[in-house]
């Protein structure tokens, strides 16, 4: 019998009308996927995208090159140097992160007593040569300059799980 | 012999012991702030409170005398309820500012809160601020971080000599400090910052420059001074950070002076990197091959009495060993290990060596001191000194004979010179009775005098000086020479002194102005007169850009001490031995190969390849070597030629403690301490 059922089926179609059904279904479903880059999924306040070194409001620097974030670094993607600055105060004269070595598990962002270095909602960052990945101290209070408005609104939604 | 029970265990110790101490016999740690091995005890910290039977409270274990029958616990629920709550009181007003505090990683207060603190602090009002304190160069101070523990105030009276800290007001409102805004005037004070149990006093050239936990740490000789003190380098990557004394009882204990610790800043200044030859009476770099191609055209064809080496004073024995047998090869018996004209000799080992040991002053019980001046030419020593002084409350008797000098502690002034000197021996001075009476004298006799014209004859009257007050009698040798360079003893020993019909130093520097000497070798001897050597071709192998540098018609980058495995005896004759913390900058090779690589250019190949080869050839030359870490007893044999003395006075070897070698004199940190405590001083104007 079963061979009658085969034929029967496979001269009939069976397989190609029912594919086409669940096709023809779909249609009438709302869409799961997204338009990107014209549309973006929702992000956790939690995160962990491109990195920034904030300032405060006064425009000061929140780094005071305590070198927490490099000791717990595993990856051992930032480098840090140390100088006092004019007014006595410890700042890093060197503020490195090799965005090629990090691994993006945030433990950088955890170590840091000032909230300076934070891991962010940009994912958005690659580049057409590897050098441009090689990001200075420079380069990563520019990033806390553009997103400081979003930084400081996930750390105040996250902060009461801290 | 009390005998008592920690936790159950039963230990026995020396009477006088603290409980704290029978409790380290048990194996059982006490945390501890103001506690210090070396100093007094003070007993305000409170930390290292512990329970003992019968005893209402918990008591304080550094200040409790241990007794006999006395049963403590230092574990029991009471014992750390105590000391939570005095962690407690600690950090009511110590800054929660260990980021940027360059303590942490290494402070005591860290620690011990991981231990006994809470995970968060019940204090809500406000902190305790206190202003910092200016202390000079070198230490760096964030009075706020004070715990008030006193272990700065009881070093500066007890060790340094110099009481110029304190704490003063009381209870909430305690500032330690100095009790007038000065500079530490001390030759120690850089241990003030090791002392420091928290973060209130740090290094100001080390400050914010490095993490501990970022440093590679290597063990190491000081080159600085002839005490020979052990100590740790600690380095970064490239470059050397800082430099920590390293424990041992016979030589430095745990201390080391300014100049061992904050010197290494001029590593990074005026090195020579790379190798160059003279052209057109202006240095070129050059390469290695070129730079040996121009030595072999100079000294091939040239007789060895034509050639001279001269030693400097912070080499290592290796290097000296390879330039020994190099000039030995080439057929010169005119090398020199006493860039000071020292009249000391290789004959008896008695007669150059600390023959009393460091560790031995703390038996001596009486002291002449001729031609030194030991804040100077050897602060650990005069520490020891000093130790020995406050042991014996006072009975330990000193005198000098040379420049006064405040030694910081009570002393006699017999006189300046030679005259003096003659007086002791013949039992007119007052110090002559001194010495007869004691048991166990002793006299230091520096380079102050015996780098003079009479030198000879100032030895043999101090040796007479000790024969006559019985100074070698038995197992005691009180028979002294204070070294001021590093590498002295360890040149003695190894026979660096002209060799038969061969010239001394200022010989070689007169022969030399004269056409005499055709080629002067200069291994990193800076302190000479160069104006003496411009006829001559010089050769200049060391690390730094000095005097002999600018003398030099080629110039062959060495490495410094930090940069090399080397062997260095101290002036009591102790071989020591130290790593390489760094490889030598830019082209720099280790001494001992670049001689090893010239003598295969000059075709006299010395037999070794590597530090092995070269330090069983300084076995085969000296068997001393063969004992590291050891001194051994010198015989005590003829030595000095009696003559007349030069009724000069005796003048220190060391005129600005700071700056006595080129690494010194390029430092940054040296020179602003030359300008705090030196410069318009009576030394500064000489120097």
């Amino acid at each position: 019998m079963s061979f009658i059922d085969r034929t029967a089926r496979s001269f009939l179609l069976a397989e190609l009308v029912s594919g086409m059904w669940l096709t023809f279904r779909y249609m009438f479903k709302p869409k799961v996927t997204l338009n990107y880059p014209y549309e973006k999924g929702p992000l956790s306040p939690r995160f962990r995208g491109e990195h920034a070194l904030r300032r405060y409001p006064n425009g000061e620097e929140r780094c005071i090159a305590c070198k927490l974030c490099e000791a717990i670094c595993p990856a051992q993607a930032i480098t840090i140097e140390v100088e006092p600055r004019t007014d006595g105060s410890r700042r890093t004269t060197r503020y490195d992160i090799d965005m090629t070595k990090c691994i993006y598990c945030g433990f950088c962002e955890e170590a840091c007593p000032v909230d300076a270095i934070v891991e962010g909602p940009n994912f958005e960052f690659a580049t057409e040569n590897r050098e441009e990945l090689l990001y200075d101290k420079d380069k990563l209070l520019a990033n806390g300059e553009r997103w400081e408005a979003e930084l400081a609104a996930r750390l105040e939604a996250d902060a009461p799980y801290r | 012999m009390p005998k008592l029970t920690v936790d159950g265990i039963e230990v026995e110790v020396a009477p006088g012991a603290t409980v704290l101490q029978a409790c380290e016999e048990a194996g059982k740690e006490i945390p501890r702030f103001c506690y210090h091995e070396r100093l007094s005890i003070a007993g305000n910290c409170r930390m290292c409170l512990v329970e003992m039977e019968r005893a209402p409270k918990p008591v304080a274990s550094c200040a409790m005398p241990a007794a006999d029958g006395m049963v403590i616990k230092t574990d029991s629920d009471l014992v750390k309820k105590a000391r939570n709550g005095v962690m407690e009181f600690l950090l009511i007003n110590h800054p929660l500012d260990c980021p940027i505090c360059d303590q942490g990683g290494e402070c005591d207060l860290q620690d011990q809160a991981m231990a006994y603190g809470f995970d968060s602090s019940r204090y809500d009002e406000v902190k305790r601020s206190v202003k910092d304190k200016e202390l000079g160069p070198i230490v760096k101070t964030i009075m706020t971080r004070c715990i008030h523990c006193t272990r700065c105030v009881r070093f500066s009276e007890e060790v340094a000599g110099v009481p110029t800290m304190g704490a003063v007001y009381r209870g909430e409102e305690t500032e330690v400090g100095p009790y007038i805004e000065a500079s530490i005037n001390s030759e120690l004070s850089g241990n003030l910052v090791d002392l420091c149990p928290v973060g209130a006093l740090t290094s100001k050239p080390y400050a914010f420059t490095a993490r501990s936990w970022e440093l590679k740490k290597t063990d190491s000789i000081d080159v600085m001074d002839a005490v020979g003190s052990n100590i740790r380098i600690d380095a970064r990557g490239p470059e050397v950070m800082r430099v920590l004394p390293r424990l041992n009882e016979d030589v430095n204990e745990e201390w080391i002076s300014d100049k061992t610790r904050y010197a290494i800043d001029g590593l990074k200044r005026q090195r020579l990197d790379r190798p160059y030859v003279r052209v057109d009476g202006k240095l070129k770099a050059a390469s290695w091959d070129e730079a040996f191609a121009a030595i072999q055209a100079k000294l091939s064809g040239l007789s060895g009495k034509k050639i001279a080496a001269i030693v400097g004073d912070t080499v290592d024995c290796e290097s000296m060993t390879a330039l020994k047998d190099l000039m030995g090869k080439l057929g010169s018996p005119h090398i020199d290990c006493r860039q000071d004209g020292a009249k000391i000799g290789t004959e008896a080992r008695g007669s150059y060596i600390f023959n009393t040991t460091i560790a031995g002053i703390e038996e001596a019980d009486a002291c002449l001191i001729i031609g030194a001046n030991l804040r100077k030419e050897a602060p650990i020593i005069n520490s020891r000194l000093r130790k020995r002084w406050k042991q014996t409350a006072g009975a330990f008797k000193v005198a000098m004979i040379g420049e006064s000098w405040d030694p910081t502690f009570k002393h006699d002034y017999l006189g300046a010179g030679p005259e003096t000197l003659k007086d002791v021996l013949d039992g007119k001075n007052a110090f002559a009775k001194v010495l007869e009476a004691a048991q166990k004298p002793m006299i230091i006799i520096g380079m102050g005098g015996l780098a003079r014209e009479d030198g000879d004859a100032v030895l043999a009257t101090a040796r007479a000086i000790a024969d006559k007050f019985g100074m070698v009698v038995g197992e005691w040798n009180g028979f002294n020479v204070l070294h001021s360079a590093a590498a002295r003893v360890g040149g003695l020993d190894l026979g660096l002194v002209p060799g038969k019909g061969g010239l001394a130093t200022q010989e070689i520097l007169d022969a030399a102005a004269k056409g005499k000497i055709e080629a002067v070798y200069l291994l990193a001897a800076d302190e000479i007169d160069m104006s003496k050597l411009e006829k001559a071709f010089v050769i200049y192998q060391g690390c730094m850009g000095d005097a002999g540098a600018q003398a030099a018609d080629v110039i062959l980058p060495g490495a410094a001490y930090t940069e090399k495995n080397g062997t260095y005896v101290n002036t009591e004759g102790r071989v020591q031995q130290g790593w390489r913390a760094v490889f030598p900058v830019g082209e720099a090779k280790e001494d001992w190969a670049i001689l090893r690589a010239l003598s295969a250019v000059l075709g006299q190949t010395l037999p070794y390849d590597t530090l092995d080869d070269v330090r069983t050839r300084m076995i085969a030359i000296n068997d001393v070597f063969a004992g590291l870490n050891v001194t051994r007893k010198a015989e005590w044999s003829d030595f000095g030629v009696a003559g007349d003395m030069k009724p000069e006075g005796f003048v220190s070897a060391v005129r600005n403690f700071y700056m006595t070698d080129p690494i010194s004199r390029a430092s940054v940190t040296m020179a602003k301490c030359t300008e705090a405590f030196v410069s318009g001083t009576a030394e500064g104007k000489v120097a």
